[in-house]
């Protein structure tokens, strides 16, 4: 696949900002270029690494050791289901197939439409709301297969 | 803008100065605004003050938003008080119902208290989810608000610091938490003012402080509401600690699933900044000390303290040898001083209330008490905090309120992957570090799942055996290998095609991970697998029948 590219001032500005001195804030700065382009384009990652002078074989062990990070463009919005021990107990698992089969994707996927990239996770902390998930940095709690359509769709119309 | 304070007198000052202002006939309302998001605390709340302003009836009451209020099952949930009454279930359009009612009459809404055995209970000091618990970690927790200094100073908030600062040795600090017994809380049970002995006296003149707040059990959310809801309690315990050891610089290393609880830390260090109690002479004493926050990317592995070392210098997260310790060779090679969050948090307590106070709660192997995130299949689901020794029949059931519908107790999952299932067998139990060990669980982090008859055992092991495989970071063979061995066959069992000589296999591949692996997580790994076949063998046993 050919990447379109892409605009290098943003993560030259992320870079500036943290300063190239540190490679402690690689993943900070890793982080804040996923949050800017949506995923790790290559040609941003070969940028921090010519401006922080850290090889790229060392910038892709980092970015291939954590789960957060992504090569691929993702969706508008990040449903993140929980798969915790509490969240199993509490049934999550129809919860999560209902969201699969009405969006048409399986876990890790984005929908064709860029709107959604459906993750999971194992405990987002609200574990006392059960079976609960995440869209983008807002917790659901207490979903059903009857209400979780409807968070969804909550989120399916906007372009943000 | 804070004014910033340059003395111990000045702190002192401005904690009386706020308590003259808040004398005033005012109904306070408390609504949680962390936990209870998730089901629309939001919408309440800003209807609230809405209606509050629209009524005019801003001089009589403060509304403030909390943390955590312990009884999340609930949510979203609001304290009144006065009278003093605790409401769940709040809808927006009940509002101007509560604002007539509530807080102008001091009368009860009766649909939106708590029940039990079908009787109201209007009154949160009258719930036994609340009268039967001890708190001293979540002493501010869902009572201030955490985003605003004045009102953790009003509750003498860092003065156990200033005392640490201007009237303590670092030497007596130490003493101090070693003989209060305090043990960390993120898992091991090792003995904080031990390990912060190591840290002092080791050599060097940098040292750095860090907090651990991963917090990657599945099933526990006790470092987040405390961290939500009382930020300012887990920095002044790493003042503290970094006074004890000489250290100038400390990280919070939180995880990435925690946008409420960065939010509010963030908030918290900024006007802690502001005050001066963090960045440099701090209270005028000449004494350094400043905190920055690092955000985990989503590994679990990331928990363990070499791992998470690792990680903030910016590398992969892999566990290394120990030792050194981190407390000789920490991050950057330097002595490093971690802890946990809701060690740090019981760290002002003990040194304002005294060690010989904090050492009559608790039991001889555990002081103090223990917070729980109570979930799964229990009535109140939530946050508890008791003295250690508390029973888990106490818990999941005086507190707890029990398993709901008609379904009986089966087990309590504690300790996470890391941990066992308990059995009812077991429910009178005095739980500390110890006797959870014996029973072949571990006391953990404090997360606590309740699981009920419906609940299959033989898929619960599978189920943590899947998450440590997933999660091993794969350094070392026993814990990749033997955990991906073991889960092959307990997907065997669960699917019904297992045999007779799997249970064996289990057992032996079991005892290989806990030997042989680098660290924790696949020294721990086979836990839970070990200990649903010592009490629920039958379960397994039921599965290889129906197979071949
Ligand atoms: C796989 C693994 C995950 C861990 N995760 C956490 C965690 O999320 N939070 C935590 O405080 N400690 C965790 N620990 C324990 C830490 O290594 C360390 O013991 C702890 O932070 C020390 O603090 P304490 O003495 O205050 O408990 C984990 C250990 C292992 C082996
Ligand atoms: S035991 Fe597992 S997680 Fe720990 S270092 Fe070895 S492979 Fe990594
Ligand atoms: S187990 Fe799902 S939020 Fe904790
Ligand atoms: S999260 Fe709101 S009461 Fe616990």
């Amino acid at each position: 696949m050919v990447e379109k590219t892409i605009d290098l001032r943003t993560v030259r500005k992320i870079v500036s900002e943290y300063g190239n001195d540190h490679d402690s804030n690689l993943i900070a700065i890793l982080q804040q270029t996923q949050g800017e382009y949506g995923y790790l384009p290559k040609q941003a990652l070969k940028e921090v690494s010519r401006l922080m002078d850290v090889p790229l074989t060392r910038i892709f062990g980092i970015v291939t050791f954590y789960s957060q990070f992504t090569f691929i463009p993702r969706g508008r919005h990040a449903i993140k289901i929980c798969t915790g021990t509490a969240c199993h107990v509490k049934g999550v698992n129809e919860v999560k197939q209902k969201v699969k089969e009405q969006l048409n994707v399986v876990e890790g996927e984005t929908t064709a439409d860029y709107q959604f990239t459906l993750e999971t996770v194992a405990c987002i902390g609200t574990c006392f709301l059960a079976p609960v998930m995440m869209v983008d940095d807002r917790y659901y709690g207490k979903l059903t297969t009857d209400t979780v359509m409807d968070i969804v769709d909550r989120y399916s119309g906007d372009n943000a | 803008m804070l004014k910033s304070l340059k003395s111990y007198d000045d702190l002192v000052s401005m904690r009386k100065s706020h308590d003259k202002k808040h004398k005033r006939d005012t109904v306070k309302v408390s609504i949680c605004m962390t936990g209870c998001r998730a089901l629309g605390a939001e919408e309440v709340y800003d209807e609230f003050r809405k209606q509050i302003k629209k009524q005019k009836l801003q001089d009589k009451v403060e509304v403030i938003e909390t943390g955590c209020q312990g009884l999340c099952a609930r949510a979203p949930v609001m304290t009144i008080e006065p009278p003093g009454v605790f409401y769940g279930r709040v809808t927006v359009d009940i509002i101007p119902d509560i604002i007539s009612s509530t807080v102008l009459k001091g009368d009860v809404i009766s649909k939106l208290c708590y029940a039990e055995a079908g009787k109201k209970i209007p009154y949160l000091k009258d719930i036994p989810f609340y009268s039967k618990q001890k708190k001293i970690v979540l002493r501010n927790c869902g009572v201030i608000d955490p985003n605003n200094i004045e009102q953790y100073i009003a509750r003498k908030g860092y003065e156990a610091f200033a005392k640490a600062l201007f009237d303590l040795e670092p030497e007596y600090i130490i003493n101090e938490i070693t003989n209060s017994g305090l043990r960390g809380r993120g898992g091991a049970g090792f003995p904080t003012g031990l390990k912060w002995e190591f840290c002092r006296k080791a050599k060097g003149d940098i040292k750095y402080v860090i907090c651990n707040a991963d917090e990657g059990d599945p099933g526990a959310f006790m470092d987040r509401a405390v961290l939500e809801g009382d930020p300012h309690a887990v920095i002044e315990g790493m003042l503290i600690a970094a006074r004890a050891i000489g250290s100038e610089r400390g990280f919070v290393y939180v995880r990435a699933e925690y946008p409420i609880a960065v939010d509010h830390l963030k908030n918290a260090i900024s006007q802690a900044r502001e005050l001066n109690l963090l960045g440099n002479n701090i209270l005028g004493s000449g004494f350094n000390f400043d905190l920055e926050i690092k955000m985990g990317a989503g590994a679990f592995v990331c928990g363990e303290e070499t791992a998470l070392i690792a990680s903030i210098e910016g590398k992969r997260g892999m566990p290394r040898p120990r030792p050194p310790f981190p407390a000789n060779s920490g991050l950057w090679d330097k002595p490093t001083n971690i802890n946990n969050v809701e060690t740090f948090a019981n760290i002002p307590v003990i040194i304002s209330e005294g060690s010989e106070w904090y050492k009559q709660l608790g039991t001889k192997n555990g002081t103090g008490t223990k917070i729980f995130a109570l979930a799964g299949k229990v009535k109140n689901t939530g946050l508890v905090e008791v003295p250690m020794g508390t029973t888990l029949r106490e818990i999941i059931f005086d507190i707890g309120g029990g398993i709901p519908g008609r379904r009986e107790f089966k087990a309590a999952q504690m300790g996470g992957p890391s941990g066992g299932c308990v059995p009812a067998e077991h429910l009178d139990l005095p739980i500390d570090y110890e006797t959870v060990k014996e029973v072949g669980a571990i006391m953990g982090s404090g997360g606590l799942i309740v699981m009920d008859s419906d609940t299959s055992m033989v898929d619960i092991s599978r189920y943590f055996m899947e998450f440590v495989q997933d999660e091993s970071c794969g350094k070392c063979v026993p814990c990749r290998v033997g955990t991906k061995k073991m889960l092959d066959i307990l997907t065997r069992i669960t699917e019904g095609n297992g045999c007779r000589s799997d249970i064996e296999d289990l057992k032996e591949m079991a005892d290989v991970t806990k030997t042989a692996s680098l660290c924790g997580l696949g020294q721990t790994a086979p836990n839970p697998v070990l200990s649903t076949i010592r009490y629920f063998m039958n379960e397994y046993e039921d599965l290889l029948k129906t197979g071949s």
